[in-house]
């Protein structure tokens, strides 16, 4: 009886499903997109090594410390960095009198304490980045209505996030297909998901910034150097999981070793005595 | 509880006289766990995967109460709290890491788990109620999973509880009502992520009270082995310790070494990143996928694509969805073969690797976005995976002229290992039913 309306429901199951599958479908659009979009580029940092394997690949701390001015001169004007203190760029190799000096140059929303009216102050290292815009509203208006989002976890929340950042910041300015319209205030770019971002090209010439430690800053510096330090801000615990997990791991493997001897050694007697006592494996 | 000849505890210091005469826990784990438990001697590593389910639901329990210290279940900061956990609290980010990836270990080892009791017919009598048991713990970890997913409250959690809890809204009349009462309100809010985190932090522990009618249940009949054959003599099982807990233990330390390595190597694998965006209600994402594990079912309910029978397309999807992992209750009546173990089914066998590779094709295309050829490519799998359960199956378990059984686990074991293919009536004598020491022991 089972079997009986087992054998009715799958045939009922399978004859819907044939018929969804040899039923005419409307043929798909072709998404004008996929033709000109790009993957992102192939590059590579010191945290990646070796070969990508991502096993002890530290940051290189000047990169970041790059990275991070160039975010602070040319990003910060349109994005936040809100999940980031300045205490943390201690990371990065800044002194504690250093990061107290950078907080301080930056102004924090506060309330005054008398009047109870806001106010600003000047930032103290536990503060967290302020960001350029008060709100959503006011970072759309100074946008042509687009919103830049925070960079903070950027490189995670897009697929081979530090590639793609690097290549989107080097990706402005390739000719505009023939047959591809790029709206007014949209800025072509083949890595970016719909080809026209409204992010006018921020890094346009070499020499936006000049570096204190003499690298020659060239777009394509600028842009990895940024994507090194957007790697960061993601990820600040990298070096210590990677850290952790090499001891980890080393630990587990002489345990397994153990384990696999200590089996052995308990089976080993019943496999001695009694070789016909031996497991099937 | 178990065979005659299973050895009982017998505490022999006064302390552990005075606990087992008033309360025998050391009694229960001796005779669960210890030396009180003969299991069959020819288990193979697919049967570490029981003990490593239980070991990785206790990482989840632990992990996660240590998380839902730091958590804030509000629509509002609940993304924030997650970034502060992975920042700010110390060892946050290895707990996150553990938690999340666990998940997907927890998942990994209970389909090896499900599978290995497909093949070696484990769900047959008499162990049916440890089948159904199995399945009830797979259905609560699949609502556990997907509630913890909506925690997070990034665009995937949002998206992906748009999209399955939708699926209710199709079921005819009540639908809209359902769908409502479950969110508490028109779409996932608020409300919802608190009702999500409450329910996520119960059900794991109703899960491991039904792992332990489960384990009870196994107790009964005790385990099933590679050759599906009963055990019949004391020659056929060893205890469970030091046995099967040297070997669990092994068994362990691989999976845990894995466990590390995805942990701390690639701990972002297997998510997606759009789940690092905050959830935002006005901004749909290209692709919306759950979480690998629920690929294939997710495959199965896009595959209905055409109004039938007056049913529309979409409760097909949900019907077909549901039943796919419903159906797999009424197995052990489906499958009527007296013979348990596939080795020994040349038929069925056939039928269980096509089966294992449709799920895996299933997987895939539920990963893809919903066009061709994956589209079409689901329909297909999606015919064969009902087909195997419901028409193949029961038919096979009819006609099939299964290959000629052993007549112990120990003449299985001896031809294995002795290789000569000889009759058993041939082999030197006693060889076969050779036992343990007297003492049940292993001598030293
Ligand atoms: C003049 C303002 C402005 C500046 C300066 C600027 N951006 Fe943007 N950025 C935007 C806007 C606006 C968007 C949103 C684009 C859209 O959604 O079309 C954006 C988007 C982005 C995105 C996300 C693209 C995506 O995949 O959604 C990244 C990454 C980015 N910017 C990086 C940077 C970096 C790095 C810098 C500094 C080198 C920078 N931006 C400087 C305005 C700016
Ligand atoms: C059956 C066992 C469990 C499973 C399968 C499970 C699964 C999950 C999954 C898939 C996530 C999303 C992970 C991510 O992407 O970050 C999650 C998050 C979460 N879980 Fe669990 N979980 C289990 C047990 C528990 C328990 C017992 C608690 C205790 C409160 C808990 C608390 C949390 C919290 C607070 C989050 C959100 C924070 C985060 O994302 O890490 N979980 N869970």
């Amino acid at each position: 009886m089972v079997k009986l309306i087992a054998g009715v429901v799958g045939i009922v199951f399978c004859l819907a499903l044939l018929w969804g599958a040899v039923a005419p479908r409307t043929a798909e659009t072709p998404d004008p997109v996929a033709k000109y979009h790009l993957a992102p580029r192939d590059v590579s940092w010191q945290n990646d090594n070796p070969g990508g394997l991502a096993v002890f690949g530290t940051f290189d701390r000047a990169q970041l410390q790059r990275g991070y001015q160039v975010y602070k001169e040319i990003c910060s004007g349109c994005h936040s960095l809100k999940r980031v203190a300045f205490r943390n760029l201690t990371d990065l190799g800044f002194s504690a009198a250093q990061v107290k000096a950078l907080a301080k140059q930056s102004d924090v929303a506060s309330i005054d304490d008398k009047t109870g009216e806001p106010n600003t102050r000047k930032g103290i290292p536990a503060d967290k980045i302020p960001g350029p815009y008060a709100n959503e509203a006011a970072a759309r208006a100074a946008n042509n209505n687009a919103l830049p989002p925070d960079l903070s976890l950027i490189t995670k929340a897009r697929e081979d996030g530090p590639r793609y950042v690097f290549s989107l910041l080097t990706g402005f300015g390739k000719p505009v297909p023939a047959d591809w319209k790029v709206p007014d205030g949209l800025y072509y770019n083949p890595y970016f998901r719909s080809l026209n971002i409204a992010m006018p090209p921020p890094l346009s010439a070499d020499g936006q910034v000049t570096y204190a430690d003499g690298t020659k800053s060239t777009v394509q510096q600028n842009a990895k150097d940024v994507a090194a330090f957007l790697t960061w801000t993601a990820e600040p615990t990298l070096e210590a999981r990677r850290r952790t997990g090499i001891g980890v791991v080393a630990f587990l493997v002489i345990l397994t070793i153990l384990g696999y001897l200590s089996y052995q050694r308990v089976w080993a007697d019943l496999k001695r005595r009694k070789p016909e006592m031996l497991p099937a494996e | 509880m178990s065979f005659p000849w299973a050895r009982h505890y017998e505490p022999t210091h006064p302390f552990m006289k005075y606990v087992d005469s008033r309360l025998p826990i050391p009694r229960l784990v001796y005779d669960s766990l210890g030396g009180g438990y003969p299991v069959p001697k020819n288990l193979n590593y697919f049967y570490n995967f029981g003990v490593l389910a239980g070991v990785a639901l206790v990482v989840q329990i632990l992990t996660g109460v240590i998380l839902g210290m730091h958590y804030a279940a509000n629509t509002t900061i609940a993304f924030d709290s997650v970034e502060h956990i992975m920042r700010d609290v110390n060892g946050g980010w290895m707990l996150r890491y553990m938690h999340a990836t666990g998940a997907s270990f927890f998942f990994v080892v209970v389909y090896i788990h499900i599978f290995r009791g497909l093949f070696y017919g484990s769900f047959k009598p008499p162990r049916e109620v440890l089948w159904l048991l199995g399945l009830v713990i797979f259905l609560l970890m699949m609502a556990t999973a997907f509630m913890g997913y909506v925690l997070v409250w990034g665009q995937m959690s949002f998206w992906g509880a748009t999209v399955i809890t939708n699926l209710f809204s199709a079921i005819p009349l009540v639908g809209e009502t359902i769908h409502t009462w479950l969110l508490g309100g028109f779409a996932p809010d608020n409300a919802t992520l608190n009702r999500f985190f409450s329910l996520h932090y119960l059900l794991p522990f109703i899960i491991l009270g039904v792992v332990i009618l489960h384990v009870w249940a196994l107790h009964i009949p005790g385990s099933n082995n590679p050759t599906g054959i009963d055990v019949k003599s004391p020659a056929d099982t060893v205890p469970f310790h030091p046995y099967y807990t040297a070997k669990d233990f092994f068994g362990l330390c691989v999976y845990l070494t894995l466990f590390s390595i995805v942990v701390f190597f690639l701990p972002n694998m297997l998510g997606e990143p759009d789940n690092y965006i905050p959830a935002n209600p006005l901004s749909t994402p290209a692709l919306i996928v759950p979480e690998w594990y629920f690929w294939p079912f997710y495959a199965i309910l896009r595959a209905f694509t055409q109004d039938f029978l007056f049913i529309p397309a979409k409760l097909w999807g949900v019907l077909a969805m549901f039943s796919a992992i419903l159906l797999l209750f009424f197995l052990p009546w489906l499958d009527t073969s007296p013979v348990r173990s596939n080795s020994y089914r040349p038929l069925n066998r056939q039928f269980f690797w096509i089966f294992v590779v449709d799920v895996l094709v299933l997987a895939y295309c539920g990963g893809q976005h919903a066009g061709e050829p994956w589209l079409r490519l689901s329909q297909i799998c999606s015919i064969y995976y009902f087909a195997h359960f419901l028409i193949i199956t029961p038919l096979v378990s009819r006609i099939e002229k299964p290959l000629p059984l052993p007549n112990s686990i120990s003449e299985a074991v001896l031809k294995k290992h002795t290789n000569t293919g000889a009759p058993i009536a041939l082999q030197p004598k006693g060889a076969g039913i050779a036992e343990l020491p007297a003492s049940g022991q292993p001598a030293e």
